[in-house]
């Protein structure tokens, strides 16, 4: 078990650790990342390649403890109770060889009050037959907010599965804001699913945002149960798909308790001979509660797609604006 | 002479069973600011799509000339390329499009100066809005200030603007006026569609629309003479348009006006 609390290279002195963290921090720069932020003394990051933590920094108010497992990492992320993480937390994941898996089980615990934000960018650059498994506990205490924005960088190769799979709740008074964007190269297979439930006036934000291009496969699967009075929860999901790729989108929110409100807003954009499938459930136990959910499936606006053929764009430039536009 | 920039010749359109335009003439000159005049239905914004080569707004015959060229058959991009462009009258809006980036577009090359004044001269400050997206965020008239200084920015030859003024309130209604003035000393002649007094008379000429056709050309002023003391008889026996031009009271009241060919009637 590692358990750190200073920036450690566990890479030092091994060249080829230390190539590995290179390349990893390449492909986390082509993600649009910034790698000279994970130098900064106040800010803690995590970066894992396969099965090995390359650098691990903690900050005072945040604890990181993790173990290799036989094909990636478990480890522990806990925030202490009414610590204010001042800026965002990285966390990098990926594989750089063709092949391969890696599989994070990851615990997240933030303590009543606590506020953090985390970056986390996931990078398979050559993925010919990569695996990136994740499965996520999450507790949010009592009035404690966190933020998940995770970014994935793939290759052009298509080779990538990629199943995050996540467990949350949330105590009463806290918020859970999600977002996860996969626009960036082919998707390959994804398979997102995530299970929320939150308490008394607990707010639930999911922005899912992807663009399935060749063959890609895209299934997404989110439920939240507003089980709390006065819970709140959005689901914004936005999937572009291209060419033959398949979208699947599931999205199930319960009201189950007075004052609760849901809304699901997904707006998918098909082309060429991809198709999608949209499946939005709403639950309702509670008359007092109300869920609402709009959706837009088909091909792009023709308004919108007109508004910019009078600029001069092409047909083609103007749909490529459009979906990038959606995605962004 | 100055030859025309845009002239449509006999144009005629039909959706469905309907004839929406019918044998619609009208001319346009260089750097000329031209409204277009009519109650709702009658046919403003069809003849903007049309000639802008919206889809299902192909004509059934006429011509549309722009500088000499028969638009008929190009697509929009092609027309745009020519120089001509619309502001439709609820623009669309776009998830993700920064608004700099939006007023850009149309440009042939990136010109961050250009876009920046195009911003402020519609008192959209480029610092507070260059990089807020064209999306719901933004009300209906923040959004048709955007579109206008979109088609400021492009300085297109001709500027089909329908109903830049609806939804606007009072003080910018001013900004509005002043692009388009703008526009026009630049050269760049405006086709404006608009339901109000003060904007039509920033013409230099004015076209009145009814029932699908036009019925006079002239200044802004003989174009409001006309609709008073002609048009408006006919709206208490008429009723709201869009009219039914097969019907036989519709006929004799637009060949009362001298525009419907006693064949017709």
């Amino acid at each position: 078990m590692i358990e750190t609390t200073k920036r450690s290279h566990v890479s030092a002195g091994r060249p080829g650790w230390a190539n590995e963290m290179s390349a990893l921090l390449d492909a986390y720069q082509q993600a649009g990342g910034d790698p000279s932020t994970l130098q900064l003394p106040d800010v803690a990051t995590l970066v894992v390649s396969a099965n090995q933590v390359l650098a691990s920094h903690e900050i005072p108010g945040i604890h990181f403890v993790s173990e290799p497992l036989e094909h990636g990492v478990k480890a522990r992320i806990s925030v202490e109770p009414e610590t204010r993480i001042p800026r965002p937390v990285h966390l990098c994941f990926g594989l750089i060889p063709a092949e391969g898996i890696q599989e994070i089980l990851a615990e997240y615990e933030i303590g009543q009050g606590a506020q953090v934000e985390f970056l986390a960018h996931c990078s398979f650059p050559n993925a010919v037959n990569v695996q990136h498994l994740m499965q996520a506990h999450i507790h949010i205490g009592h009035n404690a907010s966190m933020s998940y924005t995770e970014q994935h960088y793939h290759g052009q190769t298509g080779g990538a599965v990629v199943r995050p799979h996540a467990e949350v709740i949330v105590d009463d008074g806290g918020r859970f804001t999600s977002t996860f964007g996969l626009t960036h190269g082919r998707v390959g297979l994804l398979e997102l699913d995530y299970l929320v439930d939150a308490a008394e006036s607990a707010v639930v934000e999911f922005t899912t945002k992807v663009y399935g291009t060749g063959d890609d496969q895209i299934k997404v699967q989110e439920v939240v149960r507003l089980n709390g009075a006065q819970a709140r929860g959005l689901a914004r999901t936005r999937v572009a798909v291209r060419d033959t790729a398949i979208s699947q989108v599931y999205t199930t929110m319960e009201g189950n308790a007075p004052g609760a409100r849901g809304h699901m807003d997904c707006t998918e954009i098909v082309r060429d001979q991809a198709h999608a499938h949209n499946e939005p459930c709403v639950v309702v136990r509670d008359d007092q509660a109300q869920v609402t959910h709009e959706a837009a499936i088909g091909t792009v606006n023709r308004k919108e797609l007109e508004t910019l053929l009078a600029r001069g764009l092409s047909e083609d430039e103007a749909v490529d604006l459009i979906i990038r536009g959606l995605i962004r | 002479m100055t030859s025309p920039l845009l002239q449509i010749e006999n144009l005629n359109l039909t959706r469905g069973d309907r004839q929406i335009l019918k044998d619609v003439n009208l001319t346009v000159y260089p750097g000329q600011v031209h409204s277009l005049l009519g109650l709702n239905g009658s046919g403003k914004s069809s003849l903007a799509y049309t000639l802008m080569g919206c889809d299902g707004y192909k004509p059934d015959s006429g011509r549309i000339l722009f500088d000499g060229v028969d638009l008929t058959i190009l697509s929009i991009t092609e027309r745009a390329k020519l120089g001509m462009t619309l502001a439709w009258q609820e623009p669309a809006r776009f998830e993700g499009i920064p608004i700099g980036k939006y007023v850009d577009l149309g440009l042939n090359q990136p010109n961050r100066e250009r876009v920046i004044a195009a911003l402020n001269a519609v008192s959209l400050p480029a610092n507070l809005y260059g990089y807020r997206p064209v999306d719901q965020s933004l009300s209906g008239g923040e959004r048709k200030r955007v579109e206008l200084a979109a088609v400021y920015a492009m300085r297109p030859r001709l500027a089909i603007l329908d109903e830049p003024d609806s939804g606007i309130d009072v003080l910018t209604l001013g900004d509005i006026a002043m692009i388009i003035r703008r526009l026009a000393v630049e050269g760049c002649s405006v086709l404006l569609i608009t339901h109000r007094d003060e904007m039509a008379e920033l013409a230099d000429a004015a076209s009145l629309m009814c029932a699908g056709t036009v019925l006079f050309t002239g200044t802004p002023l003989e174009a409001k003479r006309y609709f008073t003391t002609r048009c408006m008889p006919h709206l208490e026996t008429l009723g709201a348009q869009p009219w039914d031009m097969t019907q036989p009271e519709v006929k004799a009241a637009l060949a009362s006006d001298g525009r419907v060919r006693s064949a017709d009637v």
